[in-house]
């Protein structure tokens, strides 16, 4: 017999991982990966609670949040060559000044 | 049956995402990534989500890990200088990461432990991708039509960033060495340089 806590708490631990991921590394490529990482925990926690309330809006919720993260991750890359373009450097220590 | 699968896969995912965020070389992260939507998937299939299954694998693991590795392979592997720019960034950052696990835990423990599944059974009678597609184009018509729109925009922003200016052709490869710095911005240049 499975509880709905289980799956939560590892959706809870892969966000904090995501977390630490953005905080800790500067690599914009693998920064943008622990946002990833965090948006699929978020879509494991409303996949859980629909299951836990016999109701499929979590999971139509969750649809959405792929369909978000795939547009922000198309924008978000375009910008990363763009400003690699600029400062030869994916680092988000060079990318501190908006001026080109 | 359920239970071990779960302890089974869910070492697997988060072993795959600790990793990620150690792996120096940042086409191993996206592998370690790729494994870890992989398992999401399969905690998909065992909570009865098989439409959602089926995006992650093709969405995520497919369409998105394919852009991550087509910037990392244009831009190219480069190795992230491990000196701290801020003093502490690092142990901050995993104290910060450990205190919120903490808390999320322990919320999850003490409010949710009594929790129990009520199931899908009858939420998705005829099938979850049926009742999935119900949901959408009645009730969540309207969202669903206005992703549309934030997917074009998308697309648009994607391409109006990600292209070479043609317009102004001094603009392209401004070497930061031999072009004449304006006088006025020089002095501003400067305490940048002294942080660092």
């Amino acid at each position: 017999m499975i509880l709905p806590a289980q799956y939560l708490a590892l959706a809870g631990l892969l966000f904090a991982t995501g977390v630490v991921g953005v905080l800790a590394r500067r690599n914009a490529i693998v920064m943008f990966m622990s946002i990833e990482l965090m948006l699929n925990a978020v879509n494991l926690t409303l996949v859980t609670f629909a299951r836990m309330h016999g109701n499929l809006d979590g999971q139509v919720l969750a649809f959405f949040v792929m369909i978000v993260a795939a547009a922000e991750a198309v924008v978000g890359l375009a910008l990363i060559v763009s400003i690699f373009r600029r400062t030869k450097s994916v680092s988000v220590d060079d990318a501190g000044e908006l001026r080109g | 049956m359920e239970q071990w699968i779960f302890w089974i896969v869910a070492p697997i995912s988060l072993g795959s995402a600790i990793a990620m965020l150690m792996a120096r070389n940042t086409v191993h992260a996206a592998m370690l990534l790729v494994v870890n939507f992989f398992t999401l998937a399969v905690f998909y299939v065992v909570q009865n989500a098989d439409f959602l299954a089926a995006v992650q694998v093709i969405v995520y693991a497919g369409a998105i890990m394919v852009l991550f590795l087509f910037v990392i392979m244009l831009i190219g592997d480069k190795d992230e200088d491990l000196t701290e720019r801020i003093k502490g960034q690092r142990t901050t950052a995993l104290l910060l990461g450990f205190g919120l696990a903490a808390l999320t835990v322990f919320t999850i423990r003490t409010a949710l432990s009594t929790a129990e599944f009520r199931g899908l059974a009858e939420a998705s009678k005829g099938g979850n991708v049926e009742a999935i597609g119900r949901a959408i184009f009645t009730r969540y018509l309207w969202p669903f039509e206005v992703t549309s729109l934030l997917l074009i925009v998308a697309a648009i922003a994607a391409i109006v960033i990600g292209r070479r200016s043609t317009s102004d052709d001094e603009e392209i490869e401004p070497e930061p060495s031999d072009s004449p710095a304006p006088i006025a911005a020089a002095p501003v240049a400067e305490p940048r340089d002294g942080r660092a």
